[in-house]
Protein backbone atom coordinates (compact mmCIF):
# COMPACT_ATOMS: atom_id res chain seq x y z
CA UNK A 1 0.00 0.00 0.00
CA UNK A 2 3.11 2.39 0.61
CA UNK A 3 3.77 2.91 -3.03
CA UNK A 4 0.18 3.93 -3.88
CA UNK A 5 0.33 6.85 -1.23
CA UNK A 6 4.16 7.72 -2.43
CA UNK A 7 2.42 8.67 -6.03
CA UNK A 8 -0.51 9.88 -5.00
CA UNK A 9 0.25 11.56 -1.93
CA UNK A 10 -1.58 12.42 1.43
CA UNK A 11 -3.34 15.64 0.06
CA UNK A 12 -5.41 14.16 -2.28
CA UNK A 13 -6.96 11.68 -0.16
CA UNK A 14 -7.42 15.00 2.06
CA UNK A 15 -9.19 16.98 -0.50
CA UNK A 16 -11.05 13.99 -1.27
CA UNK A 17 -12.38 13.05 1.98
CA UNK A 18 -13.34 16.69 2.11
CA UNK A 19 -15.17 16.64 -1.16
CA UNK A 20 -16.84 13.71 -0.10
CA UNK A 21 -17.55 15.03 3.79
CA UNK A 22 -18.98 18.64 1.40
CA UNK A 23 -21.58 16.25 -0.82
CA UNK A 24 -22.63 14.75 2.55
CA UNK A 25 -23.62 17.79 4.56
CA UNK A 26 -25.16 19.38 1.57
CA UNK A 27 -27.36 16.37 1.08
CA UNK A 28 -28.59 16.75 4.31
CA UNK A 29 -28.98 20.48 4.05
CA UNK A 30 -30.56 20.55 0.71
CA UNK A 31 -32.54 17.35 0.23
CA UNK A 32 -35.95 16.82 1.97
CA UNK A 33 -36.21 12.74 1.16
CA UNK A 34 -35.33 10.83 4.44
CA UNK A 35 -33.59 8.07 2.45
CA UNK A 36 -31.55 10.49 0.71
CA UNK A 37 -30.88 11.65 4.15
CA UNK A 38 -29.80 8.86 5.46
CA UNK A 39 -27.27 8.16 2.85
CA UNK A 40 -25.83 11.71 3.09
CA UNK A 41 -24.85 11.19 6.71
CA UNK A 42 -23.46 7.71 5.58
CA UNK A 43 -21.42 9.66 3.43
CA UNK A 44 -20.21 11.79 6.30
CA UNK A 45 -18.85 9.23 7.79
CA UNK A 46 -17.32 7.25 5.69
CA UNK A 47 -15.76 10.68 4.30
CA UNK A 48 -14.18 10.59 7.57
CA UNK A 49 -13.38 6.53 7.53
CA UNK A 50 -11.39 7.09 4.45
CA UNK A 51 -9.11 10.26 6.16
CA UNK A 52 -8.00 7.81 9.06
CA UNK A 53 -6.97 5.57 6.67
CA UNK A 54 -5.38 7.64 4.45
CA UNK A 55 -3.56 9.13 7.62
CA UNK A 56 -3.40 5.71 9.24
CA UNK A 57 -1.13 4.69 6.30
CA UNK A 58 0.53 7.86 6.01
CA UNK A 59 1.65 7.83 9.81
CA UNK A 60 2.17 3.76 9.59
CA UNK A 61 -0.20 3.06 12.62
CA UNK A 62 -2.85 0.72 12.61
CA UNK A 63 -4.79 2.76 15.16
CA UNK A 64 -6.70 4.84 12.95
CA UNK A 65 -7.97 1.51 11.20
CA UNK A 66 -9.02 0.18 14.26
CA UNK A 67 -11.23 3.24 14.59
CA UNK A 68 -12.46 2.75 11.18
CA UNK A 69 -13.98 -0.49 12.41
CA UNK A 70 -15.68 0.96 15.42
CA UNK A 71 -17.17 3.93 13.32
CA UNK A 72 -18.39 1.49 11.08
CA UNK A 73 -20.12 -0.30 14.16
CA UNK A 74 -21.23 2.96 15.25
CA UNK A 75 -22.98 3.79 11.73
CA UNK A 76 -24.67 0.94 11.54
CA UNK A 77 -26.33 1.48 14.64
CA UNK A 78 -27.32 4.91 13.87
CA UNK A 79 -28.59 3.87 10.93
CA UNK A 80 -30.71 1.11 12.01
CA UNK A 81 -32.09 3.57 14.54
CA UNK A 82 -32.91 6.02 12.12
CA UNK A 83 -34.78 3.75 10.00
CA UNK A 84 -36.67 2.23 12.80
CA UNK A 85 -37.83 6.30 13.22
CA UNK A 86 -38.84 6.85 9.36
CA UNK A 87 -40.89 3.60 9.87
CA UNK A 88 -43.27 4.89 12.89
CA UNK A 89 -43.28 8.02 11.22
CA UNK A 90 -44.51 6.04 7.51
CA UNK A 91 -47.40 4.63 9.90
CA UNK A 92 -48.56 7.72 11.26
CA UNK A 93 -48.21 9.80 8.02
CA UNK A 94 -47.63 7.66 5.11
CA UNK A 95 -45.21 9.61 3.68
CA UNK A 96 -41.16 9.75 4.01
CA UNK A 97 -41.18 13.17 3.27
CA UNK A 98 -39.42 15.63 5.90
CA UNK A 99 -41.20 18.73 5.11
CA UNK A 100 -44.53 17.17 6.28
CA UNK A 101 -43.04 17.03 9.68
CA UNK A 102 -44.07 20.54 10.64
CA UNK A 103 -46.27 20.00 13.90
CA UNK A 104 -43.73 20.97 16.29
CA UNK A 105 -43.69 25.13 16.40
CA UNK A 106 -43.29 27.59 19.21
CA UNK B 1 -13.31 1.02 35.67
CA UNK B 2 -15.42 -1.00 38.76
CA UNK B 3 -18.16 1.46 38.43
CA UNK B 4 -18.59 1.11 34.28
CA UNK B 5 -18.38 -2.60 34.73
CA UNK B 6 -21.54 -2.58 37.43
CA UNK B 7 -23.39 -0.46 34.82
CA UNK B 8 -23.15 -2.67 32.19
CA UNK B 9 -23.80 -5.71 33.86
CA UNK B 10 -26.49 -4.03 35.69
CA UNK B 11 -28.01 -2.91 32.32
CA UNK B 12 -27.59 -6.40 31.06
CA UNK B 13 -29.56 -7.78 34.36
CA UNK B 14 -32.33 -5.64 33.66
CA UNK B 15 -33.03 -6.94 30.20
CA UNK B 16 -32.43 -10.81 31.39
CA UNK B 17 -35.07 -10.02 34.41
CA UNK B 18 -37.51 -9.49 31.64
CA UNK B 19 -36.93 -12.76 30.24
CA UNK B 20 -37.48 -14.23 33.98
CA UNK B 21 -40.51 -12.25 33.90
CA UNK B 22 -39.73 -10.23 37.57
CA UNK B 23 -41.16 -6.88 35.91
CA UNK B 24 -42.07 -6.21 38.72
CA UNK B 25 -38.52 -5.90 40.63
CA UNK B 26 -36.91 -3.82 37.52
CA UNK B 27 -37.04 -0.50 38.92
CA UNK B 28 -36.21 -1.11 43.12
CA UNK B 29 -33.35 -3.32 41.67
CA UNK B 30 -31.99 -0.91 39.18
CA UNK B 31 -31.86 1.58 42.07
CA UNK B 32 -29.81 -0.53 44.50
CA UNK B 33 -27.54 -1.48 41.35
CA UNK B 34 -26.77 2.86 40.64
CA UNK B 35 -26.14 2.85 44.24
CA UNK B 36 -24.07 -0.22 44.01
CA UNK B 37 -22.01 1.83 41.15
CA UNK B 38 -22.65 5.13 43.24
CA UNK B 39 -20.60 3.41 46.00
CA UNK B 40 -17.89 2.12 43.75
CA UNK B 41 -17.09 5.64 42.44
CA UNK B 42 -16.94 6.95 46.02
CA UNK B 43 -14.25 4.08 46.85
CA UNK B 44 -12.14 5.19 43.85
CA UNK B 45 -12.40 9.13 45.13
CA UNK B 46 -8.97 9.66 45.45
CA UNK B 47 -7.40 7.11 43.22
CA UNK B 48 -5.63 8.00 40.03
CA UNK B 49 -5.54 5.62 37.46
CA UNK B 50 -5.56 4.11 33.50
CA UNK B 51 -6.56 1.20 31.98
CA UNK B 52 -6.82 -0.74 28.67
CA UNK B 53 -3.58 1.67 27.14
CA UNK B 54 -4.89 4.86 28.63
CA UNK B 55 -8.39 4.37 27.38
CA UNK B 56 -9.81 5.35 30.56
CA UNK B 57 -8.78 7.40 32.86
CA UNK B 58 -10.06 7.72 36.36
CA UNK B 59 -9.07 10.92 38.66
CA UNK B 60 -10.98 13.09 40.83
CA UNK B 61 -12.27 15.20 38.13
CA UNK B 62 -13.52 11.77 36.44
CA UNK B 63 -15.44 10.59 39.67
CA UNK B 64 -17.02 13.85 40.74
CA UNK B 65 -18.55 14.21 36.94
CA UNK B 66 -19.47 10.87 37.09
CA UNK B 67 -21.59 10.29 40.76
CA UNK B 68 -23.35 13.41 39.49
CA UNK B 69 -24.67 11.67 36.25
CA UNK B 70 -25.42 8.17 38.79
CA UNK B 71 -27.43 10.59 41.30
CA UNK B 72 -29.12 12.16 37.90
CA UNK B 73 -30.10 8.86 36.11
CA UNK B 74 -31.28 7.50 39.94
CA UNK B 75 -33.56 10.26 39.68
CA UNK B 76 -34.89 9.82 36.31
CA UNK B 77 -34.96 5.96 36.83
CA UNK B 78 -37.07 6.37 39.63
CA UNK B 79 -39.73 8.76 37.60
CA UNK B 80 -40.03 6.26 35.30
CA UNK B 81 -41.54 3.74 37.41
CA UNK B 82 -44.49 6.53 37.55
CA UNK B 83 -44.04 7.59 33.94
CA UNK B 84 -44.19 4.66 31.86
CA UNK B 85 -47.07 3.03 34.32
CA UNK B 86 -49.32 2.37 30.98
CA UNK B 87 -46.88 0.57 29.18
CA UNK B 88 -45.46 -1.00 32.06
CA UNK B 89 -44.38 -3.79 29.81
CA UNK B 90 -41.81 -2.18 28.50
CA UNK B 91 -40.43 -0.57 31.64
CA UNK B 92 -37.12 -3.09 31.00
CA UNK B 93 -36.39 -1.39 27.87
CA UNK B 94 -36.83 2.16 29.23
CA UNK B 95 -34.71 1.27 32.24
CA UNK B 96 -31.69 -0.68 30.67
CA UNK B 97 -31.25 2.76 28.10
CA UNK B 98 -31.00 4.81 30.57
CA UNK B 99 -28.05 2.68 32.42
CA UNK B 100 -26.76 2.34 28.68
CA UNK B 101 -27.32 6.07 28.74
CA UNK B 102 -25.46 6.69 31.63
CA UNK B 103 -22.20 4.32 30.23
CA UNK B 104 -22.12 6.98 27.19
CA UNK B 105 -22.10 9.92 29.94
CA UNK B 106 -19.51 7.85 32.13
CA UNK B 107 -17.26 7.48 28.99
CA UNK B 108 -17.68 11.14 27.89
CA UNK B 109 -16.02 11.51 31.35
CA UNK B 110 -13.77 9.40 31.62
CA UNK B 111 -12.41 9.03 28.38
CA UNK B 112 -8.14 9.29 27.32
CA UNK B 113 -8.45 8.22 23.98
CA UNK B 114 -10.24 10.11 21.28
CA UNK B 115 -11.99 6.68 20.51
CA UNK B 116 -13.45 6.26 23.97
CA UNK B 117 -14.86 9.84 23.43
CA UNK B 118 -16.40 9.52 20.20
CA UNK B 119 -18.00 5.80 21.34
CA UNK B 120 -19.61 7.45 24.46
CA UNK B 121 -21.05 10.29 22.43
CA UNK B 122 -22.45 7.85 20.32
CA UNK B 123 -23.29 5.62 22.52
CA UNK B 124 -25.37 8.88 24.52
CA UNK B 125 -26.85 10.08 21.20
CA UNK B 126 -28.33 6.87 19.92
CA UNK B 127 -29.75 5.96 23.41
CA UNK B 128 -31.43 9.53 22.98
CA UNK B 129 -32.67 9.20 19.36
CA UNK B 130 -34.44 5.88 20.77
CA UNK B 131 -35.71 7.86 24.01
CA UNK B 132 -36.98 10.53 22.00
CA UNK B 133 -39.04 8.64 19.69
CA UNK B 134 -40.46 6.25 22.01
CA UNK B 135 -43.63 7.27 21.70
CA UNK B 136 -44.02 5.57 18.65
CA UNK B 137 -47.99 6.36 17.74
CA UNK B 138 -47.39 9.85 18.57
CA UNK B 139 -46.34 11.97 15.54
CA UNK B 140 -44.98 14.75 18.06
CA UNK B 141 -42.68 12.37 19.24
CA UNK B 142 -41.78 10.72 16.09
CA UNK B 143 -40.85 14.29 14.79
CA UNK B 144 -38.77 14.85 17.54
CA UNK B 145 -36.70 11.52 17.05
CA UNK B 146 -36.81 12.39 13.26
CA UNK B 147 -34.79 16.08 13.90
CA UNK B 148 -32.88 14.88 16.70
CA UNK B 149 -31.64 12.23 14.87
CA UNK B 150 -30.52 14.20 11.69
CA UNK B 151 -29.39 17.07 13.70
CA UNK B 152 -27.22 14.15 15.97
CA UNK B 153 -25.27 12.44 13.27
CA UNK B 154 -25.05 15.47 11.44
CA UNK B 155 -22.65 16.62 14.71
CA UNK B 156 -21.01 13.19 15.32
CA UNK B 157 -20.29 13.35 11.45
CA UNK B 158 -18.45 16.84 12.10
CA UNK B 159 -16.71 15.32 15.34
CA UNK B 160 -15.86 12.58 13.54
CA UNK B 161 -14.10 14.08 10.71
CA UNK B 162 -12.51 16.59 13.55
CA UNK B 163 -11.13 13.36 15.20
CA UNK B 164 -9.63 12.41 11.58
CA UNK B 165 -7.69 15.67 10.75
CA UNK B 166 -6.41 15.74 14.63
CA UNK B 167 -5.15 11.99 14.29
CA UNK B 168 -3.60 13.11 10.63
CA UNK B 169 -1.86 16.16 12.52
CA UNK B 170 -0.87 14.36 15.87
CA UNK B 171 -0.74 10.77 14.79
CA UNK B 172 -2.00 9.63 17.71
CA UNK B 173 -6.08 9.23 18.96
CA UNK B 174 -4.46 9.45 23.33
CA UNK B 175 -5.04 13.11 25.10
CA UNK B 176 -1.71 13.06 26.26
CA UNK B 177 0.08 12.49 23.14
CA UNK B 178 -1.89 15.02 21.53
CA UNK B 179 -1.71 17.90 24.10
CA UNK B 180 2.27 16.73 23.94
CA UNK B 181 2.41 17.09 20.21
CA UNK B 182 0.56 20.53 20.07
CA UNK B 183 2.50 22.26 22.86
CA UNK B 184 6.06 20.85 21.27
CA UNK B 185 5.68 20.74 17.06
CA UNK B 186 4.86 23.33 14.91
CA UNK B 187 0.79 21.93 13.72
CA UNK B 188 -0.13 21.67 10.37
CA UNK B 189 -3.29 23.86 9.91
CA UNK B 190 -5.41 20.76 9.72
CA UNK B 191 -4.95 20.69 13.20
CA UNK B 192 -7.38 23.72 13.93
CA UNK B 193 -9.38 22.76 11.26
CA UNK B 194 -10.02 19.63 13.09
CA UNK B 195 -10.83 21.19 16.56
CA UNK B 196 -13.05 23.69 14.84
CA UNK B 197 -15.06 21.37 13.28
CA UNK B 198 -14.84 18.88 17.07
CA UNK B 199 -16.26 22.43 18.17
CA UNK B 200 -19.23 22.49 15.93
CA UNK B 201 -20.15 19.27 16.95
CA UNK B 202 -20.21 19.93 20.43
CA UNK B 203 -22.04 23.14 20.54
CA UNK B 204 -24.67 20.81 18.74
CA UNK B 205 -24.67 18.90 21.34
CA UNK B 206 -24.56 21.07 24.19
CA UNK B 207 -27.44 22.69 22.38
CA UNK B 208 -25.42 26.56 22.58
CA UNK B 209 -25.79 29.27 19.73
CA UNK B 210 -25.19 28.77 16.27
CA UNK B 211 -26.64 25.16 16.90
CA UNK B 212 -29.24 25.48 19.25
CA UNK B 213 -32.15 25.79 16.78
CA UNK B 214 -32.89 21.99 17.15
CA UNK B 215 -33.23 22.04 20.97
CA UNK B 216 -36.69 23.57 21.28
CA UNK B 217 -38.38 21.24 18.89
CA UNK B 218 -37.24 17.83 20.37
CA UNK B 219 -37.91 18.77 24.19
CA UNK B 220 -41.90 20.00 22.92
CA UNK B 221 -42.04 16.69 20.85
CA UNK B 222 -40.19 14.24 23.50
CA UNK B 223 -42.25 11.93 26.25
CA UNK B 224 -41.69 14.46 29.25
CA UNK B 225 -38.98 12.00 31.11
CA UNK B 226 -37.51 12.32 28.27
CA UNK B 227 -36.85 16.08 28.00
CA UNK B 228 -36.09 15.80 31.98
CA UNK B 229 -33.26 13.27 30.63
CA UNK B 230 -32.10 15.57 27.81
CA UNK B 231 -32.21 18.71 29.75
CA UNK B 232 -30.67 17.39 33.01
CA UNK B 233 -28.15 14.16 31.96
CA UNK B 234 -27.06 14.43 28.40
CA UNK B 235 -26.66 18.07 28.58
CA UNK B 236 -24.40 18.30 31.60
CA UNK B 237 -22.35 15.31 29.85
CA UNK B 238 -21.77 17.10 26.74
CA UNK B 239 -20.52 19.92 28.66
CA UNK B 240 -18.28 17.67 30.74
CA UNK B 241 -16.85 16.40 27.77
CA UNK B 242 -16.60 19.68 25.98
CA UNK B 243 -14.79 20.65 29.58
CA UNK B 244 -12.09 17.79 28.98
CA UNK B 245 -11.35 18.32 25.67
CA UNK B 246 -11.11 22.08 26.22
CA UNK B 247 -8.03 21.64 28.33
CA UNK B 248 -6.19 20.10 26.13
CA UNK B 249 -7.08 21.91 22.54
CA UNK B 250 -7.66 25.31 24.03
CA UNK B 251 -4.02 26.37 24.47
CA UNK B 252 -2.88 25.08 21.16
CA UNK B 253 -5.42 27.24 19.53
CA UNK B 254 -4.49 31.11 18.53
CA UNK B 255 -4.79 34.04 21.08
CA UNK B 256 -7.86 35.53 19.81
CA UNK B 257 -9.83 32.33 19.93
CA UNK B 258 -10.79 33.36 23.41
CA UNK B 259 -12.81 36.16 21.71
CA UNK B 260 -14.70 33.59 19.40
CA UNK B 261 -16.12 31.47 22.56
CA UNK B 262 -16.77 34.56 24.47
CA UNK B 263 -18.70 36.14 21.33
CA UNK B 264 -20.76 32.61 20.91
CA UNK B 265 -21.13 32.74 24.60
CA UNK B 266 -22.72 36.41 24.53
CA UNK B 267 -25.01 35.34 21.85
CA UNK B 268 -26.32 32.34 23.54
CA UNK B 269 -27.21 33.83 26.42
CA UNK B 270 -29.05 36.38 24.56
CA UNK B 271 -30.80 33.95 22.37
CA UNK B 272 -31.57 31.59 24.92
CA UNK B 273 -33.15 34.41 27.50
CA UNK B 274 -34.89 36.57 24.79
CA UNK B 275 -36.78 33.79 22.77
CA UNK B 276 -37.83 32.08 26.32
CA UNK B 277 -39.97 34.97 27.15
CA UNK B 278 -42.57 34.80 24.08
CA UNK B 279 -43.20 31.05 24.87
CA UNK B 280 -46.59 29.52 25.96
CA UNK B 281 -45.54 25.49 26.37
CA UNK B 282 -43.54 24.82 29.85
CA UNK B 283 -41.42 22.26 27.44
CA UNK B 284 -40.45 25.13 24.93
CA UNK B 285 -39.37 27.72 28.01
CA UNK B 286 -37.25 25.01 29.69
CA UNK B 287 -35.65 24.48 26.29
CA UNK B 288 -34.48 28.30 25.94
CA UNK B 289 -33.60 28.53 29.61
CA UNK B 290 -31.63 25.29 29.06
CA UNK B 291 -30.10 27.32 25.72
CA UNK B 292 -28.99 29.97 28.51
CA UNK B 293 -27.40 27.86 30.91
CA UNK B 294 -25.45 26.11 28.06
CA UNK B 295 -24.08 29.55 27.90
CA UNK B 296 -23.08 29.65 31.70
CA UNK B 297 -21.20 26.67 31.39
CA UNK B 298 -19.68 27.65 28.34
CA UNK B 299 -18.28 30.65 30.89
CA UNK B 300 -16.58 28.21 32.94
CA UNK B 301 -15.03 26.33 30.50
CA UNK B 302 -13.79 29.04 28.56
CA UNK B 303 -11.70 30.56 32.09
CA UNK B 304 -10.26 26.87 32.72
CA UNK B 305 -8.75 24.59 34.88
CA UNK B 306 -9.17 27.16 37.61
CA UNK B 307 -13.04 27.24 36.88
CA UNK B 308 -13.70 23.40 37.39
CA UNK B 309 -14.93 23.35 40.39
CA UNK B 310 -17.15 26.18 39.99
CA UNK B 311 -17.85 24.16 36.76
CA UNK B 312 -19.01 21.39 38.79
CA UNK B 313 -21.04 23.57 41.58
CA UNK B 314 -22.90 25.13 38.56
CA UNK B 315 -24.04 21.59 37.02
CA UNK B 316 -25.29 20.03 40.39
CA UNK B 317 -27.08 23.10 40.89
CA UNK B 318 -28.58 23.26 37.61
CA UNK B 319 -29.34 19.75 37.08
CA UNK B 320 -30.84 18.89 40.43
CA UNK B 321 -32.74 22.56 39.94
CA UNK B 322 -34.24 20.73 36.44
CA UNK B 323 -34.96 17.89 38.53
CA UNK B 324 -37.14 19.31 40.86
CA UNK B 325 -38.94 21.40 38.43
CA UNK B 326 -39.31 18.62 35.64
CA UNK B 327 -40.53 16.53 38.37
CA UNK B 328 -43.23 19.22 39.28
CA UNK B 329 -44.10 19.21 35.65
CA UNK B 330 -44.36 15.74 35.15
CA UNK B 331 -47.02 15.76 38.38
CA UNK B 332 -49.37 18.48 36.52
CA UNK B 333 -49.04 17.30 33.20
CA UNK B 334 -49.21 13.41 33.59
CA UNK B 335 -52.72 13.16 31.49
CA UNK B 336 -52.28 16.32 29.70
CA UNK B 337 -51.57 16.01 25.94
CA UNK B 338 -49.59 19.01 26.21
CA UNK B 339 -47.70 21.12 29.00
CA UNK B 340 -48.85 24.78 28.50
CA UNK B 341 -47.87 26.85 31.02
CA UNK B 342 -52.08 27.63 31.20
CA UNK B 343 -52.33 24.15 33.04
CA UNK B 344 -50.69 25.59 36.04
CA UNK B 345 -52.99 27.53 36.59
CA UNK B 346 -54.07 27.75 40.73
CA UNK B 347 -52.10 25.33 41.19
CA UNK B 348 -50.30 26.19 44.34
CA UNK B 349 -54.36 26.42 45.89
CA UNK B 350 -54.66 22.54 45.38
CA UNK B 351 -50.59 21.30 45.96
CA UNK B 352 -48.92 24.22 47.79
CA UNK B 353 -46.06 21.91 48.51
CA UNK B 354 -45.47 21.29 45.32
CA UNK B 355 -45.91 24.82 43.63
CA UNK B 356 -43.69 26.28 45.94
CA UNK B 357 -41.08 23.54 45.17
CA UNK B 358 -41.42 24.31 41.71
CA UNK B 359 -40.91 28.06 42.66
CA UNK B 360 -37.98 27.31 44.16
CA UNK B 361 -36.50 25.05 41.34
CA UNK B 362 -37.01 28.16 38.95
CA UNK B 363 -35.95 30.60 41.28
CA UNK B 364 -32.43 28.54 41.62
CA UNK B 365 -32.26 28.66 38.37
CA UNK B 366 -32.65 32.27 37.65
CA UNK B 367 -30.20 32.86 40.34
CA UNK B 368 -32.06 34.35 43.41
CA UNK B 369 -29.76 34.30 46.37
CA UNK B 370 -29.88 31.58 48.95
CA UNK B 371 -30.77 28.60 46.56
CA UNK B 372 -27.72 27.27 44.32
CA UNK B 373 -27.72 28.14 41.35
CA UNK B 374 -26.84 31.99 42.41
CA UNK B 375 -23.73 31.00 44.20
CA UNK B 376 -23.07 28.81 40.91
CA UNK B 377 -23.64 32.20 38.88
CA UNK B 378 -21.82 34.30 41.50
CA UNK B 379 -18.71 31.79 41.42
CA UNK B 380 -18.64 32.09 37.73
CA UNK B 381 -18.78 36.07 37.26
CA UNK B 382 -16.53 36.26 39.84
CA UNK B 383 -14.30 34.37 37.97
CA UNK B 384 -14.74 35.47 35.11
CA UNK B 385 -13.97 39.25 36.37
CA UNK B 386 -10.67 38.33 37.45
CA UNK B 387 -9.54 37.05 34.30
CA UNK B 388 -10.95 40.59 32.87
CA UNK B 389 -14.14 39.32 30.76
CA UNK B 390 -16.13 42.70 31.50
CA UNK B 391 -18.25 42.62 28.80
CA UNK B 392 -19.57 39.30 28.73
CA UNK B 393 -20.42 39.45 32.29
CA UNK B 394 -22.30 42.64 31.88
CA UNK B 395 -24.26 40.99 29.47
CA UNK B 396 -24.35 38.00 31.48
CA UNK B 397 -26.19 39.74 34.41
CA UNK B 398 -28.60 41.13 32.12
CA UNK B 399 -29.83 38.45 30.73
CA UNK B 400 -29.99 36.62 34.08
CA UNK B 401 -32.38 39.87 34.62
CA UNK B 402 -34.36 38.83 31.43
CA UNK B 403 -34.80 35.16 32.56
CA UNK B 404 -36.64 36.06 36.18
CA UNK B 405 -39.14 37.31 33.72
CA UNK B 406 -40.50 34.40 32.03
CA UNK B 407 -39.44 31.80 35.32
CA UNK B 408 -41.82 34.28 36.93
CA UNK B 409 -44.41 34.47 34.87
CA UNK B 410 -45.04 30.30 35.57
CA UNK B 411 -45.03 31.47 39.51
CA UNK B 412 -47.49 33.71 38.85
CA UNK B 413 -49.74 31.51 37.21
CA UNK B 414 -49.31 28.91 39.92
CA UNK B 415 -50.20 31.46 42.70
CA UNK B 416 -52.55 34.59 41.46
CA UNK B 417 -55.25 32.82 39.32
CA UNK B 418 -57.20 31.48 41.72
CA UNK B 419 -60.26 29.97 39.96
CA UNK B 420 -58.74 27.09 38.42
CA UNK B 421 -61.56 24.95 36.20
CA UNK B 422 -63.95 23.16 38.73
CA UNK B 423 -62.98 20.20 37.26
CA UNK B 424 -59.06 20.48 37.57
CA UNK B 425 -57.91 17.18 39.80
CA UNK B 426 -54.55 16.37 40.07
CA UNK B 427 -53.79 12.84 40.79
CA UNK B 428 -52.05 12.00 43.68
CA UNK B 429 -48.87 10.39 42.60
CA UNK B 430 -46.14 9.53 45.40
CA UNK B 431 -43.06 9.08 43.62
CA UNK B 432 -43.30 12.40 41.45
CA UNK B 433 -43.72 14.34 45.09
CA UNK B 434 -41.43 12.52 46.69
CA UNK B 435 -38.20 13.17 44.38
CA UNK B 436 -39.16 16.66 43.62
CA UNK B 437 -38.41 17.64 47.57
CA UNK B 438 -36.01 15.47 48.15
CA UNK B 439 -33.89 17.23 44.84
CA UNK B 440 -35.36 20.55 45.79
CA UNK B 441 -33.78 19.83 49.64
CA UNK B 442 -30.51 18.81 47.84
CA UNK B 443 -30.38 22.37 46.31
CA UNK B 444 -31.02 24.35 49.18
CA UNK B 445 -28.38 22.82 51.16
CA UNK B 446 -25.87 22.73 48.88
CA UNK B 447 -26.88 26.84 48.18
CA UNK B 448 -26.39 26.98 52.37
CA UNK B 449 -22.97 25.52 52.20
CA UNK B 450 -21.40 25.93 48.88
CA UNK B 451 -18.30 24.80 50.40
CA UNK B 452 -20.02 20.89 50.40
CA UNK B 453 -19.21 21.24 46.69
CA UNK B 454 -16.57 23.40 46.13
CA UNK B 455 -13.95 21.45 49.16
CA UNK B 456 -14.28 18.66 47.18
CA UNK B 457 -11.58 19.35 44.51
Amino acid sequence: MEHVLQQIGIDQYIYLSIILFSIGAFGILYRRNAIVMFMSIEIMLNAANLLLVAFSNYHEDANGQVFVFFTMAVAAAEVAIGLAILVAIYRNIGSIDIDKLKNLKG
Amino acid sequence: MSTLIALASLAVLILVLEIINLRKTIVPLTLIGLLVALGFNICNFNTIDSFYNNMIVINKTTTLFSSLFIVLTFFIVALGQSFYKEQYDKISDYTSLKIFLLIGAYCMVAFGNMVMFFLGLEILSITLYILAGSDRTNIKSNEAGMKYFLMGSFASGFILFGIALIYGATASFDLDQIQLASSQLAMPKWFMVGFVLMLVGLLFKIAAFPFHFWAPDVYQGSPLLTTTTMSTLAKVAAVAAFYKLSLVFFPAMPANFSNLIAFLIIVTLIVGNVMALKQNNIKRLMAYSGISHAGFMLMAILLGKQAEPHLFYYMVAYAIAGIAAFSVILYVCQDKKEELVIHFRGFAKHKPVLAVTLSLALLSMAGIPILAGFFGKLFLFTQALNQGYYVMVVIAVITSIISIYYYFKVIIVMFTYKNADANTTYQKNFIYSTVAIIAIVINLIIGFCPSLIIDLF
